[in-house]
Formats: C-alpha cells, sequence, structure tokens
C-alpha cells in the first residue's frame, strides 16, 4: 500500500520545502517535487499544511496499568496521536511499578492492541522506585525498557544511583533523571520565592533541582556514562548543563512548554492546574530555558504529561497533585510561543521534538527521510484555535493553558505509514 | 458595604473597604463597650465555624460575634488529620450549603483552601486563617486597635518581630497597613524571613533596633516550638536574647508606641512578662477590637449579600 502526501511544506532539517513525499508500506521512501501518483495510491492532499517528522515524546505518564482512572494506554494514545504525537515513552511510576520484565512487556502488549501510537517502556531504576535496590534492569532491557527512570523522585542515595548508572550502561540503557533533593524540598509545591510568600504555599529552592542536575552530572562524568536530566527548570540548572556539555560530558537535557510560557505568576489565584514537578518559577528561569533550548544546551522538548482525574485536582492546593495533562497541546503551544514569536525556526523546533528524542534514546524515526519510518504529523499552523481542556481526548482535563490561544492545529497524524488520526 | 461576597485575604480588599470595615468595627466597639451585645443585623442568619485546626481566640471570637449579631450558630471542628485523610473540603461546604449556611468563618491549615470553598459554595467565606496565607480579620482588628491609638493609620511606622515566614497574620498586615499609609518594618532570624517580602512592600531590618525604632505598633509574633525541633533556629534562649522584644529594644520606639501580639504569647521569648503586661500593652484590647471586627465583617458582608440577593 503506497500513500502519497502532496501539496505540503516538508520540514526537512535543512529547511521548509514544498514537496511531495511517498510511503510505502511503512517506510517513507520518496521526498520529491511533483511526485507523480497512480489510481492504487493512498492520497493526502497537505496543500496548505505542514509536514513534520511525527513528535516523539519520550517523557509521558500513561498511568498504566494500576491508575487507569487517570489514563489508560488507550486514552493516552488517543490524546497523543491528537497532538501529532507519534510516539511516546512512558514513566515507570504506575501500580506497580515497572520495575520488572513482566510490567514492561504488559505495557508493550497493551500498546500493540490498541495500535495507534508507539510507546516505549521506560524501566525503574530501583525497585519500586524507592530509591534502595536495583531493579531488574538487565531483563527489563531485554523486555524492551528504552531507558530507566525513577521519575518523580530522584534517587537520592548517591551510591545507589551511582551503581544504577553504572549497571544499566551495560545494557546500553540511559538513566534518565528527576532531579529533586527531597530533603531540601521539604514538602514545598511552588518554586520558593515572591509568590510562595504571596500565597503562603510553600516553596521550594531552585538548589533543590540543581544540586541533583549536578550531582547526576558529577556521577555521569566520573564513571564515563551518559546521562539525561528531565524537565529542566531553573536558570541555574541549564548552566550547569551548558558548562557540562562544554567540557564533554555525555549529558542531554531536556524541558516542557510549561516551562517556558509560564512563570509562577500563574500559582496566585491557588488554580491546581499549575501544580507540577518541578514548578513552574519565575521569568530569568523561563529566559533561560528558551536561551537553552536555543543554543542546543536542551536537546528535547517533551510534556512530562501528567493526567490526573478531578478528584485529584479540586482540592487544596497543598492536596492536589503534580502535574499537567499536556500531550495534546505541546505542538501548537511549542509553536506558538517558540517559531511564530521568532524565537527559531521550524527546523528547530521539529529537531527539538522529533530527532533529538529519537537520537537521545536510539528510537527510530524523528525525521522525514527516505528509508525512515512513516511517522508522520501534519498542522495547520494558519489555523487558530483556543486551548479547552474539557475537550481533550485525554482523561486528563488539567492544564493550566485553557484559553490560551494557540496556532498549528494538528490535522492528521500517521504511525508506520497508516493514519491514526484527521482532524 | 463590602465589594465581595467573602472575606479571604487583605491582599485583594481596597483602602476604601479597609476604612469602611475599621469604621463599622468601631461603632461596633463602641457598643459593646457601653454594655449592648444584642444586635438583630445577622437574624434569620446563620454562622457556620468551620475549623481544620486548633483555636480558642479565633474561634469563640467569630461564635460571638455572630450570637452578638443574632445569628444562628453551630460550630465544627474539623481536625487537621481529616484533611489529610482526604475527605473533602468541597463535599464539606455543598453540605453546609445544602443546611442553607449564610456565613463560613472557617480555619484551615492550608493556604488557599478558603479560596477553593468560596469559588465552590454560595456562602460567604470569612477566613479564619489559612496556612501561611492570610488571616484578614486578625490584621484587620491590630489595625483597629492602631488606628484607635494614633487617630490614622497614615505614615505609621509598625515594626514586627518573629515568625514572619509562617506568619499569615504578618502577611495580612503587610498588606492591609501599606495600603493604608503605614510602613511596615520586620526583623527576624533570616531562617524565619520568606523569601521576597522586600517586593510585597515591607523593608526588613538589618537589627532589631533599627525595626523597632521610631516605631507607633510593636507586634509580637509567636514562635512555634516546633520551628526550633525543625532547625530554624537553635533554642528558644538564643531566639529571646537576640530576636525577642524587651524593654530595652523598646525605647527605640516611639514614645506613644503600643505593643501588640496576635496571641497566644509565650512569656519570655517573643515579648517579656513585663511588656507583656506593662501599660504599653494592648494585647487584651486587641481581642476586644477582633470581636468588633468580626461582627464589622459580617455585617458588611451580609448587606453585600442582601443587595445582590444571595
Amino acid at each position: 500500500m503506497k500513500t502519497l502526501i502532496y501539496g505540503g511544506e516538508l520540514v526537512l532539517p535543512t529547511g521548509v520545502v514544498k514537496a511531495d513525499l511517498l510511503i510505502d508500506g511503512e517506510k517513507i521512501v520518496r521526498i520529491a517535487r511533483d511526485i507523480p501518483s497512480f489510481p492504487d495510491y493512498n492520497l493526502i492532499d497537505a496543500s496548505g499544511k505542514t509536514v513534520m517528522a511525527g513528535i516523539i515524546d519520550m517523557h509521558v505518564h500513561f498511568r498504566e496499568p494500576g491508575y487507569e482512572g487517570k489514563e489508560d494506554i488507550e486514552s493516552g494514545s488517543r490524546a497523543a496521536v491528537a497532538g501529532g504525537v507519534t510516539q511516546v515513552c512512558c514513566m515507570p511510576n504506575t501500580d506497580p511499578v515497572c520495575d520488572n520484565a513482566v510490567v514492561v512487556r504488559y505495557i508493550k502488549s497493551r500498546a500493540e492492541e490498541v495500535n495507534l501510537c508507539k510507546i516505549n517502556p521506560i524501566g525503574a531504576i530501583t525497585r519500586g522506585e524507592k530509591g534502595e535496590a536495583l531493579a531488574d534492569i538487565g531483563k527489563m532491557a531485554k523486555a524492551g525498557a528504552v531507558a530507566l527512570s525513577d521519575d518523580g523522585r530522584s534517587v537520592m542515595n548517591s551510591q545507589i544511583m551511582r551503581l544504577g548508572m553504572e549497571y544499566a550502561s551495560g545494557f546500553n540503557l540511559k538513566c534518565l533523571c528527576h532531579c529533586e533533593d527531597v530533603n531540601l524540598v521539604d514538602g514545598g509545591v511552588v518554586n520558593e520565592g515572591k509568590n510562595s510568600t504571596l500565597t503562603g504555599l510553600k516553596g521550594s529552592i531552585r538548589a533543590a533541582e540543581d544540586i541533583m542536575i549536578a550531582r547526576d552530572i558529577a556521577l555521569a562524568e566520573s564513571l564515563g556514562v551518559p546521562v539525561h536530566i528531565c524537565h529542566v527548570s531553573t536558570y541555574s540548572g541549564v548552566d550547569i548543563i551548558r558548562s557540562a556539555k562544554k567540557r564533554g560530558v555525555a549529558v542531554t537535557a531536556e524541558t516542557c512548554p510549561h516551562y517556558f510560557i509560564l512563570t509562577d505568576d500563574a500559582i496566585t489565584d491557588f488554580d491546581t492546574f499549575t501544580k507540577v514537578n518541578p514548578p513552574v518559577r519565575e521569568e530569568v528561569d523561563r529566559l533561560a530555558v528558551i536561551e537553552g533550548l536555543k543554543d542546543g544546551t536542551l536537546d528535547c522538548i517533551v510534556t512530562d504529561h501528567a493526567p490526573h482525574s478531578k478528584k485529584d485536582k479540586e482540592v487544596e492546593y497543598n492536596l492536589a497533585a503534580f502535574g499537567m495533562s499536556g500531550i495534546e497541546t505541546s505542538f501548537a503551544l511549542s509553536y506558538t510561543y517558540l517559531v511564530k514569536s521568532g524565537i527559531m525556526s521550524l527546523p528547530q523546533l521539529s529537531k527539538l521534538m522529533s530527532a533529538n528524542p529519537a537520537a537521545v534514546l536510539s528510537l527510530d524515526g524523528g525525521e522525514l527521510a527516505e528509508g525512515m519510518p512513516a511517522d508522520i504529523t501534519i498542522a495547520d499552523l494558519n489555523e487558530k484555535y483556543v486551548i479547552d481542556g474539557e475537550k481533550f481526548l485525554s482523561k486528563g482535563k488539567n492544564t493550566p493553558f485553557n484559553g490560551y490561544e494557540v496556532y498549528g492545529k494538528i490535522c492528521c497524524t500517521i504511525v508506520d505509514g497508516e493514519v491514526k488520526y484527521r482532524a | 458595604m463590602l465589594k465581595r461576597k467573602d472575606l479571604l485575604g487583605l491582599y485583594e480588599v481596597s483602602a476604601e473597604e479597609i476604612t469602611e470595615i475599621l469604621d463599622t468595627a468601631e461603632e461596633m466597639k463602641r457598643a459593646l463597650n457601653g454594655g449592648n451585645k444584642s444586635f438583630d443585623v445577622l437574624k434569620g442568619k446563620t454562622l457556620v465555624t468551620l475549623f481544620y485546626e486548633n483555636s480558642t481566640r479565633t474561634r469563640t471570637s467569630f461564635e460571638l460575634a455572630g450570637k452578638y449579631l443574632g445569628a444562628y450558630e453551630v460550630n465544627i471542628s474539623a481536625s487537621s488529620s481529616s484533611v489529610q485523610k482526604g475527605e473533602s473540603l468541597i463535599d464539606t461546604g455543598k453540605t453546609l450549603q445544602a443546611l442553607k449556611a449564610d456565613f463560613i468563618a472557617m480555619r484551615h491549615p492550608m493556604g488557599g483552601a478558603p479560596y477553593l470553598l468560596a469559588r465552590t459554595v454560595g456562602c460567604s467565606i470569612l477566613n479564619g486563617g489559612d496556612g501561611m496565607n492570610e488571616h484578614p480579620t486578625q490584621a484587620l482588628l491590630d489595625m483597629l486597635t492602631m488606628r484607635e491609638t494614633f487617630g490614622s493609620l497614615k505614615g505609621l511606622k509598625i515594626a514586627i518581630l518573629g515568625d514572619i515566614k509562617h506568619s499569615r497574620v504578618a502577611k495580612s498586615n503587610l498588606f492591609g497597613l501599606t495600603k493604608m499609609g503605614a510602613e511596615v518594618w520586620v526583623y527576624a532570624p533570616k531562617t524565619l524571613i520568606p523569601k521576597g517580602f522586600d517586593e510585597l512592600g515591607a523593608h526588613i531590618a538589618s537589627s532589631r533596633e533599627e525595626c523597632v525604632e521610631g516605631a507607633s505598633g510593636v507586634m509580637g509574633l509567636r514562635i512555634q516550638l516546633e520551628r526550633q525541633s525543625g532547625g530554624l533556629f537553635p533554642s528558644l534562649s538564643e531566639y529571646s536574647r537576640y530576636y525577642g522584644v524587651n524593654d530595652g529594644v523598646l525605647k527605640y520606639a516611639a514614645p506613644n508606641a503600643i505593643v501588640l501580639h496576635p496571641g497566644p504569647v509565650n512569656r519570655g521569648v517573643e515579648l517579656t512578662p513585663q511588656l507583656i503586661d506593662g501599660e504599653k500593652s494592648r494585647i487584651e484590647d486587641q481581642v476586644t477590637s477582633g470581636l468588633a471586627v468580626r461582627m464589622a465583617a459580617l455585617k458588611l458582608l451580609s448587606e453585600y449579600r442582601e443587595v445582590n440577593n444571595l
């Protein structure tokens, strides 16, 4: 079965060009101007639209097994393809925790049944994400885990973290580090600063994140293994990563749309949808995160998609769950705030959302090129719409971006040559 | 009349509204001091006190304020632990609304909880202290006591010493007093000064003397023992030596200065016993001001409800 996407603007690493794209089976086989079509071709008219490599979101929480009230692999996948995301990596803080091969296989088999986007499980570094003993790292690697993380918390014991990173490198697995010194956080729920004082909500100081970023980089540097820093939110954290990269440390890093769009001004009316870990911080941080994305210090844009049910969020701010439902809005928000605003080019954004995540975790895809998997996102960059969380396909309606006007509506999402979403 | 259904914090209340509350409270206080405790302002209305934290004076004050104004009155004590168990505040609020409560005076260990309730139910919420956020009626009673003494708050320097970081009283006083044209100075161990307090309008003193110098109001704030066990300062004796207010410190204040404390006081820690019981102390009068301020707030919110058919 061949599919021809014609008339669109293709986002290639070198620039945006007007060209057609031919898919044969699961692969992209040709990119050229005016590819002739044949009667048996499946045709997709992309006139006036933009055709990009499928978005790879390497940091999501699909909550299955265990928390299906918040999200499951099916609802998460539907949300993903609606957001133009063709491939995700699922964090292991499920119930049971994904710390063994059985859960890894379960997630992969559910992904196959649902058959919408590609789903890569991430295994826990430590058993039960308790930070005490190493999880079944080798068995999980063989079962298909693509990385390791105790996301949601740091492995506080540096010796355990060292052993985890060291052992994982024997299976070519990277640790994705959630950076947070829990003693320093000390129950903080928002950024420590003027607005934590204003609201009386307990603040969490930048150093709580920075110390762990620095520690995990120090471990990686000492051990000579690669490391990846999750959801960077502080200006100082960006600097620590930048200087490590300059020294040649094999560190990569990610951030999320809320860290380059929001500041903690958003928390002042106690809207629990703004509660996220690490917390949204101040303008100096927001600008530094943008700078980090521009200069290559931060490699990837991810969502940390953290869907929650109403009862997890319609409570006192202190009691509310951390996290934002973001997978359906990441492209439009990133496009609007980074490309439309003139900060970077579309190929640069595509690299941050597709090619770089693929490179960080050695995943297939990430670029539009002949021979690559046909994971493709088609968007209308001119169509403006207003974000309304209640309309999300995700079970998690918890977005702090309700009412935001954005550009870049996803029109069509193709995974391995099959259309999985059409607006 | 206030311009709002609820009294949640002084951050969002205007100077005009504060003046109106204080004017009304002054009338109330005059009546109370004249022996009148029987008003029919809230006749047929229901006030519920919903306290998730222990309190004697604030709760009793709200309760009597409601009773003196002629309201039906119910007290609900929910332990802090029931919050943790996940009993939904929203459900509790909806239940009280269905029971036809008009006013809920509420205390809660978590900042923002009264805002959540106020958004959910039609009852008027009076914040009786939420976590480290605000305690508006406490600040209003402090302001009433000061205004009665000095005639006006404008241009006054007010010194606040004690646990600023965890104090909703300090915050509400900061917002209220600066709106009324007063200057707020604070002094405390560095671990008890919250980040950005200066950005919110406070002056952070570098010594006790600088804080108190020329101040008309000198307020001590309660130091909770768990702050010491949490390592925020080494010992109570060190605290009182370097951060407590005594006669020697008070000499720096304005000659007619008054001493305030929201209570309960740790005698000899925040303030020396001589100051607490001395002639400059207004600590007892503050309690009467509190009653008057709460009556005033209830009256004005009730007028808002009437006009808006709530």
